[in-house]
């Protein structure tokens, strides 16, 4: 079952990143692009470029059928769907196993079972994987149930959402009923399902995930955990690994539980196990499965040194685990910076346009995983990341220092980015210190003092 | 030693990798000669660190496949979705459109196969077929140009 071509159904860094495995290892790629990214620098560099469809993603990328029959036209033996658009459907995993093509990520029943996040918690419950008091508000009777339970602040999620879409704090019970069908009908416009659930508020909390690998039967290892506590509005910017200021045995315990839980489910394939974890309360809970390659997977790569799509091809194959979790080796700390056009000055609104220079860092221990050449455009239809830059060092200082003298070597002009932002955030003392809570983002801004320029 | 069918794929596609234009090759009295087509050129991937700018887009489209009209002030006729062109209903059926025929902006001109799922293209311009390059059975892209059109003189 050597895969000898593959169909790319992805844009940006990630179809850059996917090609560039891809070329190691003589496989042939074809990229199916939108109108907007035919002179896209992934387009130039893969061995074929199909137009799909128009620039809006519902009209190209995310046109399940179409993607599959470019596969099948251009005779790839597989589809990498990268992350985002169609790499969650299960509908495109499922095409692909009826249509003999080698879809490379889970299956279409693993993809469909950690997509509904309330299915995906029961596993965790019933796995022994800490998951966070609450549980499903069908009713508006078993809602207020399940809220005087677990008490305020709680969260109302939706069990379609993930990556903290969808999402809603409620402070006081009495507020509940109004929040819950609030939630419910934008839930049921954004991804086509009503269904909320509830789940304790961690006001302490940190973001860290857990990077496995399975063979789909059942082996699984992990390749550590990375902390991606600094978000804004639960959107990732800077990532590490490993997690700074973790106690050994929380930090095995953690790993331990993201194994567990996909091995419980077979698991096939690179995934993601997230979990928040209670600094006060020394707990971590469960928060759901991401099953796809994930955008802060270089920084994975730089303290084991193994190529995680070169994995999932191997997986793909048939070929299994090419390592066991003691040949996993971990060396030194690595850290990333999502580098965004969009302007912190208009609160990160993001801006599209023509990048007139780029010019981006090099040395030793530092990564830059991008699309963007002076000269790209930046289409209006897509998210607005522009580079991935990461830095790696024998420990977390050396690291952190790398990655300060990288951001500030590089140069994008033309748009704005929110690379000045970068530098701030990793020159501040309480990020220096490392271990971050979620909310430290959202503190910086208020005590920042405003920028005078961008 | 003889030259199998795969063997001669294997050698196309090292020529598709290399530099080269054309390739003669002779083993034991075979004679091989490959030319790479003009069509379907992937431009060079920009050397790292020395900036590039990108064409503008709109001198992207039409897709490579295309050739030049054959006269001027012609119509396109572009593929609405990525699939199979059919030119005809079914196979061994007199096709939907030729060389010459009357067209209205209605007339199904062929089909497009996406996962079994048959979506007619419509002329969408009066006038007379002039050129049909979408290919019977061929995957073409969504924007390829289909057939080319001499549009009715507006009375």
């Amino acid at each position: 079952m050597s895969i000898r071509r593959i169909l790319i159904a992805n844009r940006g860094e990630i179809a850059v990143r996917v090609i560039r495995t891809c070329k190691a290892l003589g496989i042939e790629t074809v990229l199916a692009a939108s109108e907007a990214d035919l002179d896209s620098l992934p387009a130039r560099l893969a061995d074929r470029t199909l137009c799909i469809g128009p620039a809006r993603p519902a009209e190209s990328y995310l046109k399940t059928e179409t993607v599959v029959q470019a596969a099948l036209s251009a005779e790839a033996d597989a589809i990498h769907p990268g992350y985002g658009f169609l790499s969650e459907r299960a509908a495109l995993a499922r095409l692909c196993e009826e249509e003999g093509l080698n879809f490379i990520g889970p299956t279409s029943a693993q993809i469909k079972a950690v997509g509904d996040k309330l299915h995906a918690r029961a596993e965790a419950a019933a796995g022994e994987v800490p998951v966070a008091p609450g549980g499903a508000a069908e009713t508006l009777g078993e809602a207020m149930a399940v809220g005087r339970d677990i008490g305020v602040p709680l969260l109302i999620k939706a069990v379609g959402g993930g990556g903290g879409r969808g999402m809603k704090r409620v402070d006081r019970l009495e507020d509940l009923p109004h929040a819950l069908e609030l939630a419910a009908a934008e839930a049921g416009a954004a991804f086509g399902d009503a269904r909320v659930y509830l789940e304790r508020y961690v006001a302490h909390g940190r973001h860290v995930e857990v990077q496995v690998l399975g063979d789909g039967k059942g082996e699984v290892i992990h390749l550590g955990e990375r902390d991606c506590s600094v978000q804004r509005r639960y959107q990732k910017l800077i990532e590490e690994t490993p997690a700074p200021r973790l106690s050994e045995s929380l930090r095995d315990r953690i790993l331990e539980a993201g194994v567990r839980f996909a091995k419980r489910l077979q698991y096939r394939s690179a995934g993601t196990v997230e979990f928040l974890l209670d600094a006060e309360r020394d707990a971590f809970y469960f928060l759901e499965m991401n099953a796809r390659i994930q955008v802060e997977h270089a920084v994975t790569e730089a303290v084991t040194g193994i190529d995680l799509v070169a994995e999932q091809i191997a997986i793909a194959e048939g070929r299994g685990l090419r390592l066991s979790q003691d040949e996993v080796l971990f060396e030194g700390c690595a850290m990333e910076c999502r580098i965004n056009a969009e302007d912190p000055a208009r609160d990160f609104q993001p801006g599209p346009g023509m990048v007139r220079t780029a010019v981006w860092p090099a040395g030793e221990g530092v990564r830059v995983d991008t699309h963007i050449v002076s000269g790209s455009y930046i289409p209006p239809f897509y998210d607005s990341l522009l580079a991935k830059i990461i830095a790696h060092g024998p420990d977390r200082p050396s690291a952190l220092k790398r990655l300060r003298q990288a951001i500030a070597s590089t140069r994008v002009e033309g748009l704005s980015t929110n690379l000045a932002f970068h530098a701030e955030v990793l020159a501040d003392p309480e990020f220096e210190r490392g271990g971050v809570e979620t909310s430290f983002l959202a503190r910086f801004l208020e005590r920042r003092p405003l920028p005078l320029e961008t | 030693m003889t030259l199998t069918a795969k063997d001669v794929a294997e050698i196309m596609r090292l020529l598709e990798e290399s530099h080269f234009e054309s390739l003669s090759l002779e083993i034991n009295g075979v004679k091989l000669n490959l030319q790479r087509g003009s069509a379907a050129r992937v431009p060079p991937a920009p050397e790292s660190g020395s900036p590039t700018v990108a064409s503008t887009p709109a001198t992207r489209h039409p897709t490579p496949k295309s050739k030049p009209p054959s006269e001027p002030g012609l119509t396109d006729v572009s593929s609405p979705l990525l699939g199979v062109f059919y030119g005809a209903p079914k196979p061994g059926e007199p096709p939907f459109v030729q060389v010459g025929t009357k067209v209205n902006a209605d007339t199904v001109v062929g089909i497009i196969e996406v996962m079994k799922l048959m979506n007619s293209v419509r002329a969408g311009v009066a006038g007379e077929v002039v050129e049909i390059l979408g290919e019977n059975g061929a995957l073409v892209e969504y924007g390829e140009i289909l057939l080319r059109v001499r549009p009715e003189a507006v009375k």
